[in-house]
């Protein structure tokens, strides 16, 4: 007999040492994988979000651009830069082809991005933290950031759009 | 189960020879359904292969083959021919082989298999076309609100049907057999493991249908997708298809422990059981792609990427154990006792068929298995997901694991089908070599690219010609890894050109004969005894169960591995310093 001719009508007789004491292994292994996502995301500082809403795309766009007409402070090569509501909340598009506006963030202090897509799915991949999230159009998703360093950040779409989609960059920039 | 005793209708019975290796009853009309079914999936390796040349030379800066609208087509392309095309016509091959030769059977409902096949060949063909002309641009995965062009629908449509049909008629083969007496007692563990590939085969499919059959009727503009929903039910079709491919590879290992170390399963009621594991939850799986999308809750997330605790990962352990036990009991048996893996360096690593077993196994386990693990983590997914690593995972599932293994069970079945000698056996001692050199440097390319920012799927690894620069995807580190990338590709397609010469040059040109040179065989395959160049020795299996304490280290030598990338994960998702959530 083989693994290719058929065993003895009863195939099942037990189990060797070996196989049991790698059977416990492999059991609590997996058991130890599966309740670290709850304890990362009880206790983690990088925590999954979760929260999300349906928005329409229109609305998303008109809330957005409601948001960069009331908290503008410049420009970034003509894309409007932008710091969060008093509240922390701010709003971040993406597009074909790119993300809008630059927002201008605070070490250290929260912010509550309201994240979703005009038109196609995007990625969005902030660089170089190489963190990433699925922007889907009718969706809003909710990402809470804590930036923890000054500088800029780039942002990269990470999900294919359409043939522009090597070019579809944006920027977050963090302040003291 | 003898086959003496295995008596078929009049009239059937002149339609079977005696193979004179293996001692199976073939059923003559299923050859050609076979062959066909193989050269359809070898012809689509080498489409794939030809694009993925193309593709690497183009991600490759030193070269920057393609323009971008060609880089993208044949992505597009590449993902479909090789992910769906070449796999499942392979895994097709591989259900008309074990619903037949491997149970002695007869092929129910002739016409009806040639109808599935010419099915999946016109939708083949017809999508392939599409995409090749520029007409599904938008990946494999074709997400809405983009769209291919209709006719890419209906092909791939009409594959799927076809690929249904010859899943559903593999588990009336089984029926049949079994109603009819050809097969009395169990089925052998290599057929209830493509059973278990068919069951969930089934199950995919029909998500396919599910995705697909809305994507054209909005291709058509006749209603609107919720992105949300065909991602759901995508990736319980592409997702649920790397189940398939994972069952059928585990069959493929189980057959080439077989064919080439005699190895019988140190413990059958374990393997069954490990083959029910992976059936559980099958289409939890399509979770691992939506870990960070919105409108999916926590513990959704959690429960479903994990297949409820790692069902599936458990089973994977079980034959993570229990293929190389089989390997090293059946060669302890034979004489190769010296150390812990004196048994390993004796085994006969100059047959394509065992070196593309362990090539596979050991590269699935280390490489493909614990990077999938970690991806499908739901916080880890945060720092990989639609990086260049995903790709270099699962072009270690897929190519190193499933590819390799289906190679190497091709070395044998292709050349006792046809009845021909394999042509360019010494091309083939070292095609698994080459193809195995070529995937490994290509995967630590990608892993290493996508573990430094660089997005997969981008014509532009640096996104130069976006109006705000990014310059931290600018460095010698990504350019380094760029080039193993295209390097790695470049030796992997020579292997692919190898293995697609030597199987087209044993279907057309092999030199015919009853006893097709091979390779050794170390066959236990038949109930009517090897006809082999080597003979194996029985052993007792109960007593020799527990003789494998060099893959008892080695398990936990992986396992320990195993612990150290996942901790090592981790420490990376808090190096990322910002606070997320």
């Amino acid at each position: 007999m083989s693994s290719l001719t058929a065993p003895h009508a009863r195939y099942l007789s037990g189990t060797s040492r070996d196989e049991r004491l790698w059977l416990l292994f492999a059991v609590a292994w997996c058991l130890v994988l599966f309740f670290a996502m709850y304890v990362w995301q009880a206790i983690g500082n990088q925590k999954t979000p979760i929260e999300s809403y349906r928005i329409e795309p229109a609305e998303f766009r008109a809330l957005t651009q409601d948001y960069i007409a009331a908290y503008r402070i410049g420009d970034v090569q003509g894309i409007p830069l932008v710091t969060p509501t008093e509240d922390g909340e701010a709003f971040l598009a993406a597009r074909a082809f790119a993300f809008e506006p630059v927002l201008q963030l605070k070490k250290g202090e929260s912010v509550r991005i309201y994240l979703s897509s005009y038109d196609f799915q995007h990625g969005l991949s902030i660089q170089p933290l190489n963190v990433n999230f699925q922007v889907l159009p009718g969706y809003l998703y909710v990402v809470n950031l804590t930036p923890t360093e000054t500088g800029e950040f780039g942002l990269i779409c990470n999900e294919y759009c359409g043939l522009g989609h090597h070019t579809m960059t944006g920027r977050i920039v963090v302040v003291d | 189960m003898t086959t003496a005793s295995v008596t078929h209708p009049q009239g059937v019975a002149a339609l079977f020879r005696t193979c004179r290796v293996t001692g199976y009853q073939v059923f003559t009309p299923v050859q050609k359904l076979i062959v066909f079914q193989a050269v359809a999936a070898v012809l689509s390796l080498a489409t794939g292969g030809t694009l993925a040349l193309l593709m690497a030379l183009t991600r490759w800066e030193a070269v920057g083959l393609l323009p971008p609208e060609l880089y993208y087509r044949f992505t597009s392309a590449h993902g479909t021919v090789m992910l769906v095309f070449w796999i499942v016509f392979f895994e097709v091959a591989a259900l008309l082989f074990g619903g037949t030769i491997l149970i002695n059977h007869r092929l129910k409902g002739v016409a009806v298999a040639w109808t599935y096949t010419w099915m999946m060949a016109t939708g083949a063909v017809l999508t392939t076309v599409m995409a090749l002309s520029g007409h599904a641009n938008n990946m494999f995965t074709a997400y809405p609100p983009l769209v291919n062009h209709p006719l890419w629908y209906v092909g791939i449509l009409l594959f799927a049907v076809g690929a249904l049909m010859a899943c559903c008629h593999f588990v009336v083969q089984l029926w049949t057999a079994r109603k009819e007496g050809v097969v009395a007692g169990p089925f052998s563990l290599v057929v209830y493991a493509l059973l278990a590939a068919a069951i969930i085969a089934i199950w995919t499919l029909l998500h396919g249908a599910l995705a697909y059959i809305p994507a054209l009727l909005q291709s058509l503009g006749l209603i609107t997708l919720d992105p949300a929903i065909y991602r759901t039910l995508f990736w319980g079709f592409g997702h649920g298809a790397q189940q398939i491919n994972l069952a059928a590879m585990v069959a493929c290992w189980y057959a080439l422990a077989a064919l080439t170390t005699g190895a019988r399963p140190v413990n059958e009621g374990l393997s069954r059981l490990a083959f029910v594991l992976y059936l559980i939850g099958i289409n939890m799986g399509s979770m691992h792609h939506l870990l960070v999308d919105p409108g999916i809750g926590m513990h959704a997330r959690i429960i479903n990427t994990s297949y409820f605790m790692y069902a599936a990962l458990l089973g994977s352990l079980i034959h993570a154990f229990s293929v190389p036990a089989a390997v090293e009991t059946a060669q302890r048996a034979r004489g190769h006792v010296k150390g812990l893996y004196g048994w390993l360096v004796a085994g006969p690593w100059r047959e394509p068929g065992f070196s593309s077993l362990m090539i596979s196994l050991i590269g699935f386990g280390f490489i493909a298995g614990v990077s999938g693990v970690l991806m499908g983590t739901m916080q880890l997914n945060m720092i990989i997901h639609n990086t260049l690593f995903v790709v270099g995972h699962f072009h270690a599932t897929v190519v190193l694991g499933t590819t390799m293994a289906f190679m190497g069970l091709s070395y044998y079945v292709i050349p006792l089908v046809m009845k021909r000698d394999l042509a360019l056996l010494g091309m083939a001692r070292i095609t698994p070599y080459v193809y195995g050199a070529g995937l490994l440097t290509l995967i630590a390319g990608m892993m290493l690219a996508g573990k430094n920012g660089v997005s997969r799927r981008s014509w532009d690894a640096t996104y130069s010609a976006g109006y705000l620069q990014v310059d931290t995807l600018s460095t010698p580190i990504i350019t380094f890894a760029n080039t193993l990338i295209g390097i790695g590709a470049l030796v992997a397609v020579t292997g692919g050109i190898m293995y697609v010469l030597i199987m087209v040059g044993t279907v057309f040109f092999g030199r015919p004969s009853e006893t097709p040179n091979v390779g050794r065989l170390g066959v236990v395959a038949s109930p009517a005894g090897p006809v082999s160049d080597v003979t194996i020795p029985e052993f007792d299996h109960a007593a020799t169960r527990a003789q494998a304490p060099g893959t008892t280290v080695a398990v936990f030598v992986f396992l320990g591995y195993f612990v150290l990338m996942f901790a090592w994960a981790f420490f990376n998702l808090s190096r990322v310093g910002w606070g997320i959530g």
